[in-house]
């Protein structure tokens, strides 16, 4: 609004034999004043929730961990808080279960979506009906779904769903939460039963953008399925699956109420424990909420080298 | 044979339509609805019909895929036993103040931001979206010490509603969402309002909005569900028994409460956002992949 009432008035100024250019500049200021505050009156409920909820945490949290408050008194101790949570007999563990999870995440949770979706983009039936199955999942509560899972499907008896299965195709039967092995795997199997949806009906709409002619011209040259997927459809997707695995790195390196629920916590021998997990504990059961700030920032760290490598790796591409 | 969609994908039409093509076509999309039947809605028959059986029954092998004596008993006893009417409004309430809160601020700062454009605009919208890059797990200490002492006020917003409401209004996502809408609003329409000496909030609300429809559809679906789905954050501002939403309250009671019952609360609590899903699913869907991302 600025932008258009600004040079108006510079034309009336200029023009000879108008009224006083004094009134209208000051018209015209009280106006650009009124836009303004309008504006930014539109913008401050927004504004301070951002400041108050978002912008103001992100500060308080880094100079949080290099402060320590005992019986209301803060003190800065500098890196105390860092060293005390890298002390901390879980903090490596708990690294390791993330990284561990988040990788296993990728190879199902991020090769299997988009594979799905380039299935259900040939099907010319049941689409909608598909497309529903697939999201429904996402839509249930996580606490809800992941009692399913604790109590039917990963019932180390065999009386549980899993291992019903396992037993009627002659499979060895499983130990699930209890077997400090098949603790992450049967997480991410949850966790990827619960979250898939989104990511293809994400691919879905990518794959219905792909111009059909470079099928053709890839079949004409001779190409078979498997080569017309690795030339035609992942480069023509090559940005948002760049993008979904970067988000899925974000989001799984989060990973929380799956051990909270599937493992109440730990799990068998500390093979759930994850760093969000740690941070939950050390706020708010250890009563230090300081080292949770510090481990907080070190998470940060942590997946802005991640976004980082990303950005190098696709702004490479471009 | 299949209706033609005219768009050439993986597979041309005219293979799927020959003799091997097509019936290679029809046995995979036998194989992939009956295995997709039963990997996505398979578990919840499964729960919804676990929770039936007695416990004994759950415990026999092989598991039995009809429950023998249904006992509805369970659902009654999740049902009393958790006071899952009160977890539910508790919920239902949040997720209506959630909606609200965003509907109108969001939809304000968005409209300033795409039409208003005051000074620092651009600014103000890239302080926005730099927060989606941090994660929510980064970000919960110090928002959980901002909530229990709110800067300046110093009001302890725990057992607050407000402590669910404000913090989901700071949702740069919807704000980029709604702007690009906005942004899509011809200047001319805007122009002319302004010509009948419409005030901002007037255009606002007489033209902007009701062509705006169909997002702040989305928006309000996505309010609700994230507020529906969301655990850590109000198991953290909640804590008394009286305020806690339903996810909460079921991970309250699951240690003291029998198996069957805590499948039985679950499959309660999961109604609401199954029901919402669909009815708008195709809001929901079209919302997710035209809006753009949302993990």
């Amino acid at each position: 609004m600025t932008i258009t009432t600004a040079p108006g008035a510079v034309r009336a100024a200029d023009r000879p034999g108008t009224s006083p250019p004094a009134q209208a500049r000051r018209t015209s200021l009280g106006r650009t004043v009124r836009d303004q505050l309008t504006g930014h009156a539109f913008l401050i409920g927004a504004v301070l929730c951002f400041a108050v909820f978002s912008w103001y945490p992100m500060v308080r949290g880094v100079v949080m961990s290099f402060q320590r408050t005992r019986r209301g008194e803060t003190t800065w101790v500098g890196w105390d808080n860092y060293l005390r949570i890298l002390d901390d007999p879980s903090f490596w563990t708990a690294w390791q279960n993330t990284f561990y999870f988040t990788g296993l995440a990728l190879v199902l949770g991020y090769a299997v979506p988009f594979f799905v979706a380039i299935l259900l983009n040939e099907f010319r039936h049941a689409r909608g009906y598909l497309r529903i199955l697939v999201y429904l999942p996402v839509m249930l509560p996580p606490a809800s779904a992941l009692f399913l899972f604790k109590f039917y499907a990963y019932d180390p008896s065999d009386a549980g769903l899993f291992n019903a299965i396992l037993k009627a195709f002659g499979l060895p039967t499983s130990q699930w939460m209890q077997s400090p092995e098949m603790t992450m795997p049967a997480m991410v199997i949850a966790s990827t039963w619960m979250n898939m949806g989104s990511a293809v009906l994400i691919y879905l709409a990518a794959l219905q953008n792909i111009p059909g002619e470079l099928y053709e011209a890839a079949e004409l040259d001779g190409a078979g399925i498997w080569r017309r997927i690795m030339h035609v459809t992942i480069p023509q997707t090559r940005l948002i699956l760049a993008l979904l695995a970067m988000l899925q790195i974000v989001a799984t390196m989060q990973l929380f109420i799956e051990p909270l629920i599937l493992a109440n916590g730990a799990g068998a021998e500390d093979s759930a424990t994850s760093v969000a997990y740690l941070i939950y504990q050390h706020g708010f059961f250890q009563n230090d909420l300081n080292g949770a700030a510090a481990l907080g920032v070190i998470m940060l760290v942590v997946l802005a080298g991640f976004s980082a490598v990303y950005l190098r790796l696709t702004a490479r591409q471009d | 044979m299949a209706p033609d969609t005219g768009t050439r994908t993986l597979i041309s039409q005219a293979q799927l339509r020959r003799g091997r093509g097509r019936a290679a076509y029809w046995t995979l999309l036998a194989v992939v609805v009956v295995g997709f039947t039963l990997v996505f809605l398979g578990p919840l028959y499964w729960m919804v019909t676990g929770a039936l059986k007695s416990g004994q029954e759950i415990a026999q092998t092989p598991p039995s895929l009809f429950p023998q004596d249904p006992q509805w008993q369970n659902y009654a006893d999740a049902w009393h036993n958790l006071a899952l009417a009160k977890l539910l409004f508790n919920t239902f309430y949040y997720a209506t103040g959630a909606v609200l809160f965003q509907l109108v601020f969001d939809t304000a700062a968005a409209y300033a931001l795409s039409k208003l454009r005051p000074v620092l605009g651009n600014v103000i919208l890239g302080m926005m979206l730099a927060t989606l890059m941090i994660p929510a797990m980064v970000l919960i200490v110090p928002q959980y010490v901002t909530v229990i002492d709110l800067p300046i006020l110093h009001i302890n917003l725990l057992d607050s509603p407000f402590a669910i409401w404000l913090p989901l209004v700071a949702n740069a996502f919807n704000i980029f969402l709604l702007k690009r809408f906005f942004d899509s609003i011809p200047e001319d329409l805007m122009a002319a309002a302004l010509m009948d000496g419409a005030t901002p909030l007037r255009t606002l609300w007489s033209i902007v909005l009701p062509m705006s429809r169909p997002i702040l559809g989305v928006v309000s679906i996505f309010a609700v569900t994230a507020v529906w789905k969301d655990f850590l954050w109000p198991k953290l501002v909640m804590p008394s028994p009286e305020t806690r939403t339903v996810s909460v309250g079921i991970y309250a009671f699951a240690g003291g409460t029998p198996m069957n019952v805590v499948i039985a609360a679950s499959v309660i609590a999961a109604i609401p956002t199954v029901v919402i899903f669909l009815v708008f699913q195709r809001n929901i869907m079209s919302g997710l992949t035209t809006g753009g991302l949302k993990g």
